[in-house]
Protein backbone atom coordinates (compact mmCIF):
# COMPACT_ATOMS: atom_id res chain seq x y z
CA UNK A 1 0.00 0.00 0.00
CA UNK A 2 1.47 2.64 -0.69
CA UNK A 3 1.45 6.35 1.00
CA UNK A 4 -0.95 8.70 0.48
CA UNK A 5 0.78 12.52 -0.65
CA UNK A 6 -2.98 14.57 -1.17
CA UNK A 7 -6.13 13.94 0.26
CA UNK A 8 -9.38 16.38 -0.23
CA UNK A 9 -12.41 15.73 1.09
CA UNK A 10 -15.97 17.64 0.39
CA UNK A 11 -14.19 20.16 -1.06
CA UNK A 12 -16.44 23.13 -1.90
CA UNK A 13 -15.89 26.18 -3.97
CA UNK A 14 -17.54 29.63 -5.19
CA UNK A 15 -17.37 32.28 -6.76
CA UNK A 16 -19.42 34.65 -5.61
CA UNK A 17 -22.95 33.54 -5.71
CA UNK A 18 -21.95 30.35 -8.11
CA UNK A 19 -21.07 27.18 -7.21
CA UNK A 20 -18.12 25.64 -9.28
CA UNK A 21 -17.11 22.90 -6.97
CA UNK A 22 -18.85 20.96 -4.61
CA UNK A 23 -18.08 18.33 -2.80
CA UNK A 24 -15.45 16.46 -4.32
CA UNK A 25 -13.14 14.29 -2.91
CA UNK A 26 -10.06 13.32 -4.40
CA UNK A 27 -6.30 11.57 -3.62
CA UNK A 28 -2.91 11.36 -4.68
CA UNK A 29 -0.91 8.87 -3.97
CA UNK A 30 3.12 9.06 -3.61
CA UNK A 31 4.78 8.39 -6.95
CA UNK A 32 1.76 8.39 -8.74
CA UNK A 33 0.05 10.52 -12.04
CA UNK A 34 -3.44 10.92 -11.41
CA UNK A 35 -5.62 12.61 -13.95
CA UNK A 36 -8.75 14.40 -13.66
CA UNK A 37 -10.83 15.16 -17.30
CA UNK A 38 -13.87 16.65 -17.80
CA UNK A 39 -15.33 19.25 -20.22
CA UNK A 40 -14.80 22.96 -20.64
CA UNK A 41 -16.20 24.77 -17.29
CA UNK A 42 -16.86 21.76 -15.10
CA UNK A 43 -14.59 22.93 -12.69
CA UNK A 44 -11.06 21.41 -13.27
CA UNK A 45 -9.08 24.51 -12.46
CA UNK A 46 -11.33 25.59 -10.14
CA UNK A 47 -10.40 22.39 -8.30
CA UNK A 48 -6.38 22.88 -8.69
CA UNK A 49 -6.54 26.42 -8.07
CA UNK A 50 -7.90 25.69 -4.69
CA UNK A 51 -5.32 23.16 -3.68
CA UNK A 52 -2.91 25.41 -4.42
CA UNK A 53 -4.37 28.12 -1.90
CA UNK A 54 -4.67 30.42 -4.94
CA UNK A 55 -8.77 30.32 -4.17
CA UNK A 56 -10.33 30.21 -0.71
CA UNK A 57 -12.73 26.29 -0.23
CA UNK A 58 -14.13 24.62 2.13
CA UNK A 59 -13.56 21.36 3.06
CA UNK A 60 -10.65 19.45 4.19
CA UNK A 61 -7.17 19.41 1.91
CA UNK A 62 -4.45 17.48 3.68
CA UNK A 63 -0.69 17.14 2.07
CA UNK A 64 1.84 15.21 3.65
CA UNK A 65 -0.65 14.79 6.55
CA UNK A 66 -0.59 18.25 6.96
CA UNK A 67 -4.08 20.03 6.91
CA UNK A 68 -3.22 23.10 4.47
CA UNK A 69 -6.21 25.44 6.04
CA UNK A 70 -4.74 28.62 6.75
CA UNK A 71 -1.38 27.67 4.95
CA UNK A 72 -0.39 30.55 2.51
CA UNK A 73 0.63 29.39 -1.23
CA UNK A 74 4.51 30.14 -0.54
CA UNK A 75 4.17 28.04 2.16
CA UNK A 76 2.58 25.33 0.10
CA UNK A 77 4.88 25.51 -2.81
CA UNK A 78 7.91 25.33 0.48
CA UNK A 79 6.83 22.02 1.86
CA UNK A 80 6.76 20.63 -2.05
CA UNK A 81 3.33 21.91 -4.04
CA UNK A 82 3.44 23.13 -6.94
CA UNK A 83 1.22 24.66 -9.54
CA UNK A 84 1.82 25.13 -13.56
CA UNK A 85 -1.71 27.02 -13.83
CA UNK A 86 -3.88 27.10 -17.05
CA UNK A 87 -2.53 30.95 -17.33
CA UNK A 88 1.30 29.82 -16.65
CA UNK A 89 2.17 32.78 -15.11
CA UNK A 90 5.80 33.14 -16.64
CA UNK A 91 7.64 36.34 -15.61
CA UNK A 92 7.97 37.50 -19.43
CA UNK A 93 10.07 39.78 -19.40
CA UNK A 94 12.59 38.22 -18.23
CA UNK A 95 14.98 35.62 -19.31
CA UNK A 96 14.48 32.11 -19.60
CA UNK A 97 17.40 31.07 -17.16
CA UNK A 98 15.79 33.80 -14.46
CA UNK A 99 12.51 32.41 -14.89
CA UNK A 100 13.94 28.66 -13.75
CA UNK A 101 15.81 30.13 -11.06
CA UNK A 102 13.23 31.72 -9.46
CA UNK A 103 11.22 28.52 -9.77
CA UNK A 104 13.94 27.39 -7.38
CA UNK A 105 13.47 30.38 -4.92
CA UNK A 106 12.38 28.43 -1.68
CA UNK A 107 15.07 25.87 -2.42
CA UNK A 108 17.20 29.31 -2.23
CA UNK A 109 16.27 30.65 1.06
CA UNK A 110 16.20 27.05 2.82
CA UNK A 111 20.04 27.29 1.42
CA UNK A 112 20.15 24.28 -0.89
CA UNK A 113 22.81 23.43 -2.91
CA UNK A 114 21.38 21.44 -5.05
CA UNK A 115 19.75 24.09 -7.81
CA UNK A 116 22.42 23.88 -10.30
CA UNK A 117 22.06 20.09 -10.60
CA UNK A 118 18.47 20.88 -10.79
CA UNK A 119 19.00 23.24 -13.64
CA UNK A 120 20.95 21.31 -15.66
CA UNK A 121 18.34 18.30 -15.47
CA UNK A 122 15.81 20.69 -16.57
CA UNK A 123 17.88 21.83 -19.68
CA UNK A 124 18.41 17.88 -20.09
CA UNK A 125 14.73 16.84 -20.10
CA UNK A 126 13.99 20.76 -22.59
CA UNK A 127 17.26 21.15 -24.55
CA UNK A 128 15.15 23.39 -26.31
CA UNK A 129 15.45 26.05 -23.13
CA UNK A 130 19.49 25.68 -22.61
CA UNK A 131 19.13 27.44 -26.35
CA UNK A 132 17.17 30.45 -25.71
CA UNK A 133 18.16 30.67 -21.44
CA UNK A 134 19.10 34.31 -22.17
CA UNK A 135 16.03 34.95 -24.28
CA UNK A 136 13.22 36.70 -23.18
CA UNK A 137 10.33 34.71 -21.86
CA UNK A 138 7.42 36.22 -23.48
CA UNK A 139 9.08 35.56 -26.56
CA UNK A 140 8.97 32.15 -26.91
CA UNK A 141 6.33 30.52 -28.96
CA UNK A 142 3.51 28.46 -27.04
CA UNK A 143 5.10 25.14 -26.80
CA UNK A 144 8.47 26.70 -25.33
CA UNK A 145 6.69 28.54 -22.75
CA UNK A 146 4.69 25.28 -21.50
CA UNK A 147 8.22 23.58 -20.96
CA UNK A 148 9.07 26.84 -19.65
CA UNK A 149 6.32 26.79 -17.12
CA UNK A 150 6.94 22.72 -16.69
CA UNK A 151 10.73 23.50 -16.27
CA UNK A 152 9.91 26.08 -13.35
CA UNK A 153 7.94 24.39 -11.54
CA UNK A 154 10.34 21.48 -11.34
CA UNK A 155 13.18 23.49 -10.36
CA UNK A 156 11.49 23.95 -7.21
CA UNK A 157 11.62 19.96 -6.49
CA UNK A 158 7.73 19.26 -5.86
CA UNK A 159 6.44 16.58 -4.05
CA UNK A 160 3.12 16.73 -6.08
CA UNK A 161 3.13 18.90 -9.11
CA UNK A 162 0.21 20.00 -10.06
CA UNK A 163 -0.84 20.60 -14.37
CA UNK A 164 -3.35 22.37 -15.71
CA UNK A 165 -3.80 21.51 -19.28
CA UNK A 166 -0.04 21.34 -20.25
CA UNK A 167 -0.81 20.79 -23.75
CA UNK A 168 -3.52 23.47 -24.14
CA UNK A 169 -3.18 25.36 -27.83
CA UNK A 170 -0.54 23.63 -28.62
CA UNK A 171 0.04 21.79 -32.26
CA UNK A 172 -0.41 17.65 -31.94
CA UNK A 173 2.96 17.29 -31.95
CA UNK A 174 4.42 19.31 -29.52
CA UNK A 175 1.62 18.00 -27.41
CA UNK A 176 2.81 14.53 -27.41
CA UNK A 177 6.16 16.04 -26.58
CA UNK A 178 4.98 17.38 -23.73
CA UNK A 179 3.30 14.69 -22.88
CA UNK A 180 6.00 12.10 -22.77
CA UNK A 181 7.98 14.29 -21.01
CA UNK A 182 5.31 14.45 -18.32
CA UNK A 183 5.15 10.46 -18.25
CA UNK A 184 9.36 10.57 -18.30
CA UNK A 185 9.25 12.71 -14.65
CA UNK A 186 7.79 9.62 -13.11
CA UNK A 187 11.21 8.09 -12.67
CA UNK A 188 12.16 11.25 -11.06
CA UNK A 189 10.01 10.40 -7.99
CA UNK A 190 7.72 13.35 -8.55
CA UNK A 191 3.92 12.89 -8.26
CA UNK A 192 1.49 14.66 -10.61
CA UNK A 193 -2.30 15.33 -10.11
CA UNK A 194 -2.79 16.21 -14.02
CA UNK A 195 -5.34 17.82 -15.86
CA UNK A 196 -6.07 17.20 -19.34
CA UNK A 197 -9.17 17.65 -22.02
CA UNK A 198 -6.91 15.58 -23.94
CA UNK A 199 -8.25 12.68 -21.84
CA UNK A 200 -7.32 9.68 -24.37
CA UNK A 201 -3.63 10.63 -23.57
CA UNK A 202 -4.13 11.78 -19.96
CA UNK A 203 -5.22 8.00 -19.13
CA UNK A 204 -2.71 6.61 -21.38
CA UNK A 205 0.06 8.04 -19.23
CA UNK A 206 -1.70 8.33 -15.33
CA UNK A 207 -2.14 5.41 -12.84
CA UNK A 208 -6.11 6.90 -11.83
CA UNK A 209 -8.25 8.96 -12.94
CA UNK A 210 -11.32 11.29 -12.12
CA UNK A 211 -14.03 12.35 -14.27
CA UNK A 212 -15.11 15.49 -13.18
CA UNK A 213 -18.95 17.14 -14.33
CA UNK A 214 -20.77 20.26 -13.17
CA UNK A 215 -18.61 20.45 -10.10
CA UNK A 216 -18.96 16.68 -8.98
CA UNK A 217 -16.98 13.63 -9.01
CA UNK A 218 -18.98 11.79 -12.04
CA UNK A 219 -17.10 8.64 -11.76
CA UNK A 220 -13.54 7.46 -10.71
CA UNK A 221 -11.19 4.94 -10.97
CA UNK A 222 -8.23 2.97 -12.46
CA UNK A 223 -6.88 4.84 -15.94
CA UNK A 224 -6.92 1.29 -17.59
CA UNK A 225 -10.29 0.99 -16.22
CA UNK A 226 -11.72 4.30 -16.68
CA UNK A 227 -10.36 4.09 -20.51
CA UNK A 228 -12.56 1.17 -21.06
CA UNK A 229 -16.17 2.95 -19.69
CA UNK A 230 -18.72 2.85 -21.99
CA UNK A 231 -19.99 5.97 -20.71
CA UNK A 232 -16.23 7.60 -20.43
CA UNK A 233 -15.50 6.41 -24.66
CA UNK A 234 -18.56 8.15 -25.25
CA UNK A 235 -18.09 11.63 -24.25
CA UNK A 236 -14.15 11.75 -24.14
CA UNK A 237 -12.95 9.13 -25.92
CA UNK A 238 -15.03 8.87 -29.09
CA UNK A 239 -13.66 11.62 -31.80
CA UNK A 240 -9.78 13.45 -31.77
CA UNK A 241 -7.48 12.65 -28.89
CA UNK A 242 -4.11 12.84 -29.92
CA UNK A 243 -2.52 9.59 -29.24
CA UNK A 244 0.50 10.15 -26.35
CA UNK A 245 3.59 7.70 -27.65
CA UNK A 246 5.00 6.53 -24.24
CA UNK A 247 8.22 5.87 -24.74
CA UNK A 248 9.40 5.02 -21.05
CA UNK B 1 25.11 83.20 -19.15
CA UNK B 2 28.52 83.08 -19.39
CA UNK B 3 30.60 79.83 -19.52
CA UNK B 4 31.52 79.59 -16.00
CA UNK B 5 27.89 79.87 -14.91
CA UNK B 6 26.39 77.27 -17.31
CA UNK B 7 28.97 74.96 -15.35
CA UNK B 8 28.49 76.02 -12.28
CA UNK B 9 24.59 75.19 -12.95
CA UNK B 10 25.17 71.88 -14.77
CA UNK B 11 27.18 70.99 -11.60
CA UNK B 12 24.41 71.75 -9.58
CA UNK B 13 22.25 70.12 -11.99
CA UNK B 14 24.07 67.17 -11.84
CA UNK B 15 24.49 66.61 -7.69
CA UNK B 16 20.34 66.98 -7.50
CA UNK B 17 19.33 64.81 -10.71
CA UNK B 18 21.83 62.17 -8.62
CA UNK B 19 19.02 62.35 -5.70
CA UNK B 20 16.31 62.64 -7.53
CA UNK B 21 17.56 59.23 -9.99
CA UNK B 22 17.96 57.14 -5.98
CA UNK B 23 14.96 58.59 -5.15
CA UNK B 24 12.72 57.87 -8.55
CA UNK B 25 14.64 54.73 -8.84
CA UNK B 26 12.84 53.71 -5.27
CA UNK B 27 9.07 54.93 -5.68
CA UNK B 28 9.76 52.70 -9.02
CA UNK B 29 10.50 49.75 -6.61
CA UNK B 30 7.83 50.59 -4.29
CA UNK B 31 5.36 51.05 -6.66
CA UNK B 32 6.18 48.29 -8.71
CA UNK B 33 6.24 45.44 -5.47
CA UNK B 34 3.58 47.04 -3.68
CA UNK B 35 1.51 49.39 -5.42
CA UNK B 36 1.91 51.75 -3.40
CA UNK B 37 2.44 55.15 -4.65
CA UNK B 38 4.81 56.08 -1.66
CA UNK B 39 4.71 59.98 -1.36
CA UNK B 40 6.06 59.46 2.11
CA UNK B 41 9.47 58.74 1.05
CA UNK B 42 10.61 62.03 0.96
CA UNK B 43 10.32 62.01 4.88
CA UNK B 44 12.77 59.86 5.18
CA UNK B 45 15.22 62.45 3.48
CA UNK B 46 14.47 64.91 6.05
CA UNK B 47 15.42 62.50 8.85
CA UNK B 48 18.11 61.39 7.42
CA UNK B 49 19.92 64.97 7.94
CA UNK B 50 17.91 65.98 11.00
CA UNK B 51 18.78 62.86 12.25
CA UNK B 52 22.50 62.91 12.04
CA UNK B 53 22.12 66.71 12.79
CA UNK B 54 20.66 65.82 16.20
CA UNK B 55 23.81 63.33 16.56
CA UNK B 56 26.22 65.76 15.63
CA UNK B 57 24.85 68.28 18.58
CA UNK B 58 24.84 65.26 21.15
CA UNK B 59 21.40 65.25 21.35
CA UNK B 60 19.34 61.69 21.31
CA UNK B 61 17.16 62.06 17.57
CA UNK B 62 13.26 61.66 17.98
CA UNK B 63 13.26 59.46 15.01
CA UNK B 64 14.21 56.74 18.18
CA UNK B 65 11.48 57.25 19.47
CA UNK B 66 9.40 56.83 16.52
CA UNK B 67 11.45 53.80 15.62
CA UNK B 68 10.52 52.64 19.06
CA UNK B 69 6.22 53.47 18.77
CA UNK B 70 6.58 51.75 15.16
CA UNK B 71 7.78 48.90 16.81
CA UNK B 72 5.70 48.70 19.81
CA UNK B 73 2.30 49.19 17.08
CA UNK B 74 3.82 46.60 14.70
CA UNK B 75 3.92 43.93 17.25
CA UNK B 76 0.51 45.00 18.70
CA UNK B 77 -0.84 44.41 15.22
CA UNK B 78 1.31 40.91 14.65
CA UNK B 79 0.17 39.27 18.11
CA UNK B 80 -3.71 40.57 17.15
CA UNK B 81 -3.14 38.75 13.21
CA UNK B 82 -1.12 35.69 14.57
CA UNK B 83 -3.63 34.91 17.35
CA UNK B 84 -6.76 35.09 15.15
CA UNK B 85 -5.03 33.25 12.55
CA UNK B 86 -4.91 30.15 15.21
CA UNK B 87 -0.60 30.49 14.54
CA UNK B 88 -0.07 31.04 18.08
CA UNK B 89 2.76 29.49 18.07
CA UNK B 90 5.10 31.82 15.63
CA UNK B 91 4.35 34.61 17.90
CA UNK B 92 7.48 34.62 19.90
CA UNK B 93 9.80 34.76 16.79
CA UNK B 94 7.60 36.81 15.02
CA UNK B 95 7.65 39.32 18.05
CA UNK B 96 11.75 38.84 18.20
CA UNK B 97 12.19 40.08 14.37
CA UNK B 98 9.79 42.88 14.98
CA UNK B 99 10.79 44.40 18.42
CA UNK B 100 14.71 43.47 19.24
CA UNK B 101 16.49 45.07 16.23
CA UNK B 102 14.81 48.39 16.98
CA UNK B 103 15.29 48.11 20.84
CA UNK B 104 18.76 47.24 20.50
CA UNK B 105 19.25 50.32 17.54
CA UNK B 106 17.78 52.54 20.23
CA UNK B 107 20.17 51.10 23.42
CA UNK B 108 22.88 51.71 20.44
CA UNK B 109 21.74 55.17 19.73
CA UNK B 110 21.69 56.09 24.04
CA UNK B 111 25.23 54.87 24.53
CA UNK B 112 26.94 56.62 21.20
CA UNK B 113 25.04 59.73 21.35
CA UNK B 114 27.21 61.51 23.65
CA UNK B 115 30.50 60.05 22.53
CA UNK B 116 30.96 62.27 19.53
CA UNK B 117 31.91 59.77 17.38
CA UNK B 118 33.49 60.19 14.35
CA UNK B 119 31.22 61.14 11.40
CA UNK B 120 30.86 58.21 9.58
CA UNK B 121 30.02 56.28 12.74
CA UNK B 122 27.41 58.81 12.90
CA UNK B 123 26.02 58.85 9.84
CA UNK B 124 25.96 54.65 10.28
CA UNK B 125 23.75 55.21 13.37
CA UNK B 126 21.33 57.82 11.45
CA UNK B 127 21.02 55.00 8.75
CA UNK B 128 20.40 52.26 11.39
CA UNK B 129 17.55 54.50 12.97
CA UNK B 130 16.05 55.73 9.64
CA UNK B 131 16.46 52.37 7.25
CA UNK B 132 14.02 49.98 10.15
CA UNK B 133 11.49 52.67 9.62
CA UNK B 134 10.52 51.48 6.13
CA UNK B 135 9.71 48.12 6.54
CA UNK B 136 7.99 48.66 10.19
CA UNK B 137 5.92 51.60 7.99
CA UNK B 138 4.73 48.99 5.57
CA UNK B 139 3.71 46.04 8.47
CA UNK B 140 1.80 48.78 10.10
CA UNK B 141 0.49 51.01 7.43
CA UNK B 142 0.50 49.45 4.07
CA UNK B 143 0.33 45.68 4.53
CA UNK B 144 -3.02 45.17 6.17
CA UNK B 145 -4.22 46.79 2.66
CA UNK B 146 -2.11 44.82 0.37
CA UNK B 147 -5.46 43.79 -1.27
CA UNK B 148 -6.74 47.45 -1.51
CA UNK B 149 -6.98 49.39 -4.93
CA UNK B 150 -3.90 51.60 -5.66
CA UNK B 151 -6.70 54.58 -4.80
CA UNK B 152 -6.89 53.68 -1.35
CA UNK B 153 -2.98 52.85 -1.01
CA UNK B 154 -2.37 56.50 -2.53
CA UNK B 155 -4.35 57.96 0.43
CA UNK B 156 -2.66 55.73 2.90
CA UNK B 157 0.94 56.69 1.58
CA UNK B 158 -1.15 60.59 1.92
CA UNK B 159 -2.12 60.32 5.37
CA UNK B 160 1.71 58.75 6.10
CA UNK B 161 3.01 61.75 4.60
CA UNK B 162 1.33 63.56 7.00
CA UNK B 163 1.96 62.06 10.37
CA UNK B 164 5.18 61.59 9.40
CA UNK B 165 5.87 65.61 8.50
CA UNK B 166 3.99 66.44 11.74
CA UNK B 167 6.42 64.26 14.15
CA UNK B 168 8.91 65.76 12.12
CA UNK B 169 8.19 69.08 13.39
CA UNK B 170 7.78 67.82 16.76
CA UNK B 171 10.76 65.89 17.23
CA UNK B 172 12.77 68.53 15.55
CA UNK B 173 11.30 72.10 15.41
CA UNK B 174 11.07 74.41 12.85
CA UNK B 175 14.73 74.81 12.60
CA UNK B 176 16.48 74.20 9.43
CA UNK B 177 19.88 72.13 9.59
CA UNK B 178 22.77 72.11 7.40
CA UNK B 179 25.32 69.18 8.25
CA UNK B 180 29.06 69.66 8.14
CA UNK B 181 30.10 68.57 5.26
CA UNK B 182 32.45 64.95 4.54
CA UNK B 183 35.15 66.72 2.89
CA UNK B 184 36.05 70.27 2.46
CA UNK B 185 38.38 69.85 -0.28
CA UNK B 186 37.60 72.17 -3.42
CA UNK B 187 38.80 70.39 -7.00
CA UNK B 188 39.70 71.94 -9.88
CA UNK B 189 39.08 70.30 -13.56
CA UNK B 190 40.14 73.12 -16.09
CA UNK B 191 37.64 75.74 -15.59
CA UNK B 192 35.48 73.57 -13.40
CA UNK B 193 35.93 73.93 -9.62
CA UNK B 194 33.91 70.72 -7.86
CA UNK B 195 33.36 70.61 -4.33
CA UNK B 196 34.22 67.42 -2.20
CA UNK B 197 30.65 67.30 -1.15
CA UNK B 198 29.80 67.54 -4.42
CA UNK B 199 31.78 64.69 -5.22
CA UNK B 200 30.72 62.78 -2.75
CA UNK B 201 27.61 62.84 -3.52
CA UNK B 202 28.04 61.75 -7.25
CA UNK B 203 30.62 58.90 -6.22
CA UNK B 204 27.78 57.65 -3.62
CA UNK B 205 24.84 58.17 -5.42
CA UNK B 206 26.35 56.10 -8.42
CA UNK B 207 27.91 53.22 -6.39
CA UNK B 208 24.67 52.74 -5.09
CA UNK B 209 22.76 52.91 -8.74
CA UNK B 210 25.48 50.39 -9.11
CA UNK B 211 25.03 48.26 -6.58
CA UNK B 212 21.16 48.43 -7.02
CA UNK B 213 21.61 47.24 -10.73
CA UNK B 214 24.00 44.51 -9.40
CA UNK B 215 21.53 43.58 -6.99
CA UNK B 216 18.07 43.54 -9.53
CA UNK B 217 20.13 41.65 -11.91
CA UNK B 218 22.35 39.30 -10.84
CA UNK B 219 20.93 37.67 -7.27
CA UNK B 220 18.06 35.75 -6.41
CA UNK B 221 16.60 38.52 -4.01
CA UNK B 222 16.40 41.31 -6.56
CA UNK B 223 15.12 38.92 -9.34
CA UNK B 224 12.53 37.99 -7.04
CA UNK B 225 11.52 41.14 -6.35
CA UNK B 226 11.78 42.23 -10.03
CA UNK B 227 9.13 39.04 -10.30
CA UNK B 228 7.17 40.29 -7.97
CA UNK B 229 6.61 43.64 -9.79
CA UNK B 230 6.35 41.83 -13.44
CA UNK B 231 3.87 39.10 -11.98
CA UNK B 232 2.45 39.11 -8.44
CA UNK B 233 0.88 36.01 -8.93
CA UNK B 234 3.49 34.24 -10.52
CA UNK B 235 5.53 35.35 -7.97
CA UNK B 236 3.65 33.35 -5.23
CA UNK B 237 3.76 30.42 -7.42
CA UNK B 238 7.35 29.94 -6.88
CA UNK B 239 6.96 30.56 -3.51
CA UNK B 240 8.20 34.34 -2.93
CA UNK B 241 5.92 35.80 -0.38
CA UNK B 242 4.44 39.44 -1.41
CA UNK B 243 4.64 40.66 2.28
CA UNK B 244 8.66 39.90 2.60
CA UNK B 245 9.03 41.42 -1.39
CA UNK B 246 6.81 44.76 0.46
CA UNK B 247 9.28 44.76 3.70
CA UNK B 248 12.19 44.49 1.54
CA UNK B 249 11.26 47.37 -1.45
CA UNK B 250 10.66 49.47 1.95
CA UNK B 251 13.67 49.11 3.83
CA UNK B 252 15.31 50.20 0.24
CA UNK B 253 12.99 53.02 0.09
CA UNK B 254 14.15 54.04 3.76
CA UNK B 255 17.77 53.34 3.25
CA UNK B 256 17.58 55.37 -0.07
CA UNK B 257 15.82 58.03 1.47
CA UNK B 258 18.03 58.52 4.43
CA UNK B 259 20.98 58.15 2.57
CA UNK B 260 19.80 60.81 -0.08
CA UNK B 261 19.20 63.21 2.69
CA UNK B 262 22.90 62.08 4.61
CA UNK B 263 24.17 63.21 1.03
CA UNK B 264 22.87 66.94 0.43
CA UNK B 265 22.65 67.49 4.41
CA UNK B 266 25.59 69.24 4.12
CA UNK B 267 24.81 71.24 0.25
CA UNK B 268 20.78 72.10 0.95
CA UNK B 269 19.71 73.94 4.31
CA UNK B 270 16.98 70.69 5.31
CA UNK B 271 14.09 71.26 7.45
CA UNK B 272 11.31 68.83 8.95
CA UNK B 273 9.12 69.55 5.81
CA UNK B 274 11.20 69.84 3.23
CA UNK B 275 11.91 66.33 2.13
CA UNK B 276 8.48 65.62 0.44
CA UNK B 277 9.23 68.82 -2.26
CA UNK B 278 12.42 66.36 -2.99
CA UNK B 279 10.30 63.21 -2.78
CA UNK B 280 8.11 65.05 -5.25
CA UNK B 281 11.08 65.76 -8.14
CA UNK B 282 11.82 62.18 -7.81
CA UNK B 283 8.51 60.54 -7.93
CA UNK B 284 8.59 63.46 -11.55
CA UNK B 285 11.58 61.07 -12.93
CA UNK B 286 9.87 58.26 -11.90
CA UNK B 287 6.42 59.09 -14.18
CA UNK B 288 8.99 60.24 -17.03
CA UNK B 289 9.69 56.48 -16.50
CA UNK B 290 6.33 55.39 -16.78
CA UNK B 291 6.50 53.79 -12.79
CA UNK B 292 8.57 51.13 -14.59
CA UNK B 293 11.61 51.77 -16.26
CA UNK B 294 14.73 52.56 -14.20
CA UNK B 295 16.70 53.83 -17.02
CA UNK B 296 14.51 56.11 -18.27
CA UNK B 297 13.56 56.94 -14.68
CA UNK B 298 16.95 58.08 -13.85
CA UNK B 299 17.12 59.85 -17.39
CA UNK B 300 14.16 61.74 -15.89
CA UNK B 301 15.81 62.71 -13.02
CA UNK B 302 18.48 64.20 -15.13
CA UNK B 303 15.87 66.36 -17.35
CA UNK B 304 14.80 67.40 -13.56
CA UNK B 305 17.88 68.51 -12.24
CA UNK B 306 18.89 70.44 -15.07
CA UNK B 307 15.36 72.19 -15.43
CA UNK B 308 15.89 73.22 -11.66
CA UNK B 309 18.91 74.40 -12.00
CA UNK B 310 18.75 76.46 -14.67
CA UNK B 311 15.49 77.72 -14.12
CA UNK B 312 16.81 78.68 -10.77
CA UNK B 313 18.99 81.15 -12.65
CA UNK B 314 16.13 82.50 -15.11
CA UNK B 315 13.31 82.56 -12.98
CA UNK B 316 14.33 81.69 -9.43
CA UNK B 317 10.79 82.38 -7.94
CA UNK B 318 9.16 80.04 -10.39
CA UNK B 319 11.55 77.10 -10.42
CA UNK B 320 9.48 74.35 -8.75
CA UNK B 321 6.64 75.88 -11.40
CA UNK B 322 8.72 74.46 -14.36
CA UNK B 323 9.55 71.88 -12.82
CA UNK B 324 6.05 69.89 -11.92
CA UNK B 325 4.66 71.62 -14.98
CA UNK B 326 7.29 69.82 -16.64
CA UNK B 327 4.67 67.18 -15.54
CA UNK B 328 2.19 67.69 -18.51
CA UNK B 329 3.94 67.12 -21.91
CA UNK B 330 5.53 64.07 -20.59
CA UNK B 331 2.37 62.68 -19.34
CA UNK B 332 0.68 63.86 -22.65
CA UNK B 333 3.42 62.29 -24.58
CA UNK B 334 3.77 58.78 -22.39
CA UNK B 335 -0.17 58.51 -22.82
CA UNK B 336 0.23 58.61 -26.89
CA UNK B 337 3.09 56.90 -27.55
CA UNK B 338 2.79 54.34 -24.54
CA UNK B 339 1.62 51.08 -26.39
CA UNK B 340 -0.26 49.27 -23.71
CA UNK B 341 0.89 46.00 -22.86
CA UNK B 342 -1.87 42.91 -22.46
CA UNK B 343 -1.09 41.69 -18.68
CA UNK B 344 0.56 38.14 -18.76
CA UNK B 345 -0.84 36.21 -21.41
N1 LIG C 1 -13.31 34.02 -11.83
C1 LIG C 1 -14.50 33.42 -11.99
N2 LIG C 1 -15.64 34.06 -11.64
C2 LIG C 1 -16.85 33.46 -11.79
N3 LIG C 1 -17.02 32.22 -12.26
C3 LIG C 1 -15.92 31.53 -12.63
C4 LIG C 1 -14.61 32.09 -12.51
N4 LIG C 1 -13.72 31.18 -12.94
C5 LIG C 1 -14.44 30.10 -13.31
N5 LIG C 1 -15.76 30.31 -13.12
C6 LIG C 1 -16.82 29.34 -13.38
O1 LIG C 1 -16.57 28.18 -12.63
C7 LIG C 1 -16.83 27.04 -13.42
C8 LIG C 1 -15.63 26.16 -13.47
O2 LIG C 1 -14.58 26.80 -14.16
P1 LIG C 1 -13.13 26.16 -14.38
O3 LIG C 1 -12.68 25.61 -13.10
O4 LIG C 1 -12.28 27.15 -15.04
O5 LIG C 1 -13.46 24.98 -15.37
P2 LIG C 1 -12.49 24.05 -16.24
O6 LIG C 1 -11.10 24.34 -15.84
O7 LIG C 1 -12.92 22.69 -15.93
O8 LIG C 1 -12.73 24.39 -17.67
C9 LIG C 1 -17.27 27.53 -14.78
O9 LIG C 1 -18.66 27.46 -14.83
C10 LIG C 1 -16.79 28.94 -14.84
O10 LIG C 1 -17.71 29.72 -15.59
MG1 LIG D 1 -9.54 25.06 -16.89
Amino acid sequence: MSERLLTVNDLNVRYGKVEALYGASLSVDRGTIVSVIGPNGAGKSTLLNAVMGVLPSRGIIEFCGNNMGNVSIERRVAQGLCLVPETRELFSQMSVEDNLELGAFTRYRRGDKGIRATLDSVFKLFPRLEQRRSQMAGSLSGGERQMLALGRALMCQPTLLMLDEPSLGLAPLIVKEILNNISSLRSTGVSILLIEQNARAALQISDYGYVLENGEIALEGPSRELANNPRVIESYLGIGGVEAKIEC
Amino acid sequence: MDFQTLLILAQDAVTNSAIYALLALSLILVFGVTRVIFVAQGEFVSYGALTLASLQMGVMPGTVWLLLMLAGIAAVMETFRLLTSGAGQELPRSLATVLVPPLVIAGLVKVCTPLHLPLGWQVLLTMLIVMPMGPLLYRVAFRPLADATVLVLLIAAVAVHFVLVGLGLLFFGAEGVRTPPFSDAQFQFGFLSVSGQSLWVYVASSVFIALLAWFFNKTLYGKALRAVAFNRNGARLVGISPHLAGTFSFALASAIGCLSGVLIGPVTTLYYDSGFLIGLKGFVGAIVGGMASYPLAAFGALIVGFSESFSSFWLSGYKDVVVFTMIIPVLLWRSLSTVHYEEEE
